[in-house]
Formats: structure tokens, sequence, C-alpha cells
């Protein structure tokens, strides 16, 4: 299948300035710390496109999207 | 494979209690010393390739079919290791770890100890297996001098074609994460990497890095001798051979054993002498283990599958019935708080935000556990180590196994005796 991706990140890197939660609410949630909480799993098809904007976003450089396999699971959060 | 079992099994000596337990890497009972010589006329010569070329594979897959697993607390088959580490384009580097982070835990400083030389035996094969051209033992402060007379006895006898290089670990908990050892040795920063990329390829200064835990060096000396099915005459099918365990809490003597993995949990308290009071739970694994339940615990087998936890490093705490599991549960949760590495948000701000809660129930003064609750499982899986994830298994066993202390705690009492400290915290590390 194309395009199947899921998002990740450097939590070392991460600085939890809020961006990424502000752009997609509908994957990424906000701790009570202000840390980013990524749903696990493939990015839905018209999620996408905001996904990659997300990645450009982050001001820590703190995203990336990583394709998934057919028989990837998203364990990784 | 040569048959120096005989050898192995008859210097080991039966328990106070009878029945003969098993000495594999503790054959050495303090009294024999632990010099090359007597290392080498209890256990024979280590099996080292020796120029033919099939001896890589042939040990590899002697270690795959011993199910050999990591005993530093990941439980990772060895196997699989030692065939990932990519030596094609530069040369590997071997880690023995012995860094034992975990502060109550006695067992790898006992074995460096007392058969130092059966640690590096399989820290020399395993440099062998990944073409290393270094290894670096990571060893506590406590048993640093044995390590360095014993790589010393080494390099005059010539036993080793890869050369030792010896490093007082890091005194901290993460510490003894992987990740963290390699920072150590090379920057010594003892704080965790991320996880990419694999160390395998690019650990140490740049180089395929294998990092073994020195229990685990120890058994692969002794399955590189005497073989796979030799390993897997004791301990289950899933998890076979043997494991040290430290012993604490209610004991009669306790200390690191030497256990078959499997036998009933009651059986490796026995081996300590048994409990000294009536009990009211287990710890098992460690500061980042589980709480179990005395009953039906005690009768279970001592295994992963058979306790559905893991044995992490292997401690075992056997808790009195009169000593408040929340009380300390919480002191833990306030180390482990305050051993975050700070890097990563979710750790460094939730497990502080966590040990407050849970220093609140203890006192009596919470006003409930849902903030508590829902914070252990969002800090799952977010970090860079598994330093958070360790941490909220704890607290989340010890919720659910001191539930009905936990239901007094809310009410603003406790029926144990709360004071008396069980689990040893290292010296200035609660602050």
């Amino acid at each position: 299948m194309r395009n199947r991706a899921r998002i990740r990140i450097d939590r070392i890197a991460c600085d939890g300035r809020g961006f990424c939660a502000e752009f997609l609410p509908e994957l990424i949630t906000l701790d009570d710390w202000g840390f980013p909480i990524i749903s696990a799993g493939v990015i839905p098809e018209n999620l996408l496109a905001l996904a990659h904007d997300v990645v450009e976003v982050c001001p820590k450089a703190a995203l990336w999207l990583e394709a998934v396999s057919s028989d990837g699971d998203g364990r990784d959060r | 494979m040569i048959g120096t079992l005989d050898l192995v099994l008859s210097s080991c000596s039966p328990t106070r209690q009878g029945p003969a337990h098993p000495c594999r890497l503790l054959a050495n009972d303090g009294a024999g010393g632990a010099g090359l010589s007597e290392h080498l006329s209890r256990h024979g010569p280590n099996p080292l390739s020796r120029g033919r070329p099939s001896w890589r594979e042939e040990t590899i897959r002697e270690v795959e079919r011993s199910g050999l697993l990591g005993h530093g607390g990941a439980a990772f088959p060895t196997a699989t290791k030692l065939q990932a580490v990519n030596s094609k384009l530069h040369r590997a580097v071997v880690i023995a770890n012995g860094t034992e982070g975990e502060p109550a835990s006695e067992k790898d400083r006992t074995l460096l100890a007392r058969a130092p030389h059966l640690v590096l035996d399989g820290a020399s094969i395993a440099a062998e297996v990944v073409r290393a051209s270094e290894i670096v033992v990571v060893v506590h402060r406590d048993v640093r001098t044995v390590v360095d007379a014993a790589i010393g006895e080494r390099r005059r006898a010539g036993v080793d074609r890869v050369p030792f290089r010896a490093v007082t670990a890091a005194d901290r908990f993460v510490g003894g994460e992987a990740s963290a050892v390699v920072n150590w040795v090379d920057r010594a920063l003892p704080v965790p990497l991320g996880k990419s990329p694999r160390m395998s390829e690019r650990g140490l200064g740049g180089q395929p890095t294998l990092v073994q835990n020195v229990e685990t060096l120890a058994h692969l000396a002794l399955i590189a001798r005497h073989g796979a099915t030799w390993y897997r005459r004791l301990g289950t099918s899933e998890e076979p051979g043997s494991i040290l365990v430290t012993l604490l809490g209610a004991l009669e003597q306790p200390g690191v054993r030497e256990v078959e993995i499997g036998i009933p949990v009651a059986d490796v308290l026995a081996r300590a002498g048994g409990p000294t009071a009536p009990l009211r739970a287990i710890l098992v694994g460690g500061y980042f283990g589980s709480w179990l339940p005395v009953f039906p615990t005690l009768s279970l087998p001592f295994s992963a599958r058979g306790l559905g936890v893991g044995l992490g490093a292997g401690l075992v705490v056997a808790l009195p019935a009169d000593v408040c599991g929340v009380a300390q549960t919480a002191r833990l949760a306030r180390y482990l708080a305050s051993e975050s590495a700070g890097q990563c948000g979710p750790c460094a701000f939730g497990l502080p935000a966590i040990a407050g809660e849970m220093e609140k129930l203890a006192d009596g003064r919470s006003m409930g556990i849902e903030n508590l609750k829902r914070w252990l499982v969002e800090i799952e899986g977010r970090g860079a180590c598994g330093h958070p994830d360790g941490a909220a298994r704890l607290i989340s066993s010890a919720l659910r196994v001191f539930s009905a202390e936990v239901a007094q705690h809310l009410g603003g009492w406790c029926t144990a005796e709360i004071e008396r400290t069980l689990l040893p915290i290292p010296r200035g590390a609660l602050r």
C-alpha cells in the first residue's frame, strides 16, 4: 500500500513547544506538562499532508515520518 | 565441548537447607580464590576460535540453541545480539556491562568478585564472534581492583586475542542502560542516547558495539565449554538455565544466590533461609520490576512466563506484612524520579509529579489517584529509554497489589508500620 506512514519523535530533542498538537490535534495531544502524546499507528490518508507540515513546523526538528510496511503495527510511539 | 561437566558440578556444595543448588557461575564459593590458575583448573581452558573458520557460526548456533537470554534486565536473546553486530565496515567493540545501577542488586558485583575470569572468558568469546578489536569491561567501583588484577593476569598469560580495558561504572540508576554505558565510556555522560542509530551499527566511538551484561557473558563462557544441551538441563524450555538473584527483605540470609529458573518462588526464598515473618508481597525484577501478591506467587514458577512479569536484573524482595507497600513504593518513586536523566519531558516532569502523588498517598494526604493513574499510562513509551516505563510498571503494580492499603490511605490511615525502609537507596540520591 502507498503512503503508509507514522509519526516518530525524538524525545530528547522535543522541548514541548506544542506546535505539533496545534497543527494536528487529531493525532497529537499534549500531556499535563505540554509534551506531545502521539497516536500510534498509521496516519490516515486525509491527514498525511498535515502530518508533513507538522514535521516541518517543529522548531526542534524532533518529528519525522516513518514509512510503515504493510505488516507494520506502529508499536513504537 | 569438553567433558569438564563433572568438575563443574562436583565443586558445588549443598545448601544448609539440604538440596544441592546450582552453582555454575558461583562454583567458587570464595574459598578457592579467583585467580586465573584456579579458574582454569575449575573450568578448563576457554574455547576460543583458534583460527577455525566455522567456529563463529557454530558458536552463534550453539548460543541460539541454548536459548540464553540477557541477564541485565531486558532478557533479550543473546544469539540475536551476537548476530546483529555489523562488523563489515568497522571493527566492533564488546562492552561487558557490570554497571549494576540497580541499588539493591549485588549479583553482578558478586559474580565479578568470585569469578571474574568466567565473565572475561565470555567477553573474549563474544569479541571473537563479533570480530571486535577491543573489550571494555564496565564495572562497579567495588570490584574494579579484582577486575584489573584479572585482566593483568590474562595479559601476562596471553590467553586472549582481543585486548581488555576496564572502566569504572557511573553510579547512576539509568547508567546501566546499554546506550548510557556507551555514552559513559565515550563521553563520561551516564545518560541514554536516543534509539537510533542502532548500537550494533554505530555505538562506542562510532564502532559497531555489543553491550552484554556480565552474567550473560559468564553463561556464554559455560555454554561454549559444555554446549547448549548442558545449559538447558536447568530451567524451563522458554527460559533455560540458571539465574543469579539478589534476595532481600524479610529473609533469614539475604544475599546473592544462583537458582534454576522455574522452581517455585517459595524455593527461591528458601535459598535465603526462607521468610523471617509473614509476607505481604514480593517484588520481582528490581526497582523497575513488579510487586506480586504473596499468594499465589509463592507457589508459582520463578520465570517470566510463570509470573507474568520479567525477572529483570534478578532482584527478589520479600515484603513483610507489617511494612507498608505504599510507603515503600512512594520512596522508590521519588528515587526513580530523581534518577531521570532529565532529557525527555514526559520522564523529567511526569516522574516527579507521579512521585508527589505517591507521597501524598503514602502520607494520607491524597485527594484521589485519578491523575496518578492517568499519568502512569500516559508516560509509557514516551522516553528515549525505558526509564519512565520501568517506573510506571513498578508503581502501577503497587496500586494493583496494595489496592486495599491504597483505599486505607485514601481514607487517611494505614495499618502497617510505615517507618521501616526495606529497599536501599544510594546515599544522597534523595535530596
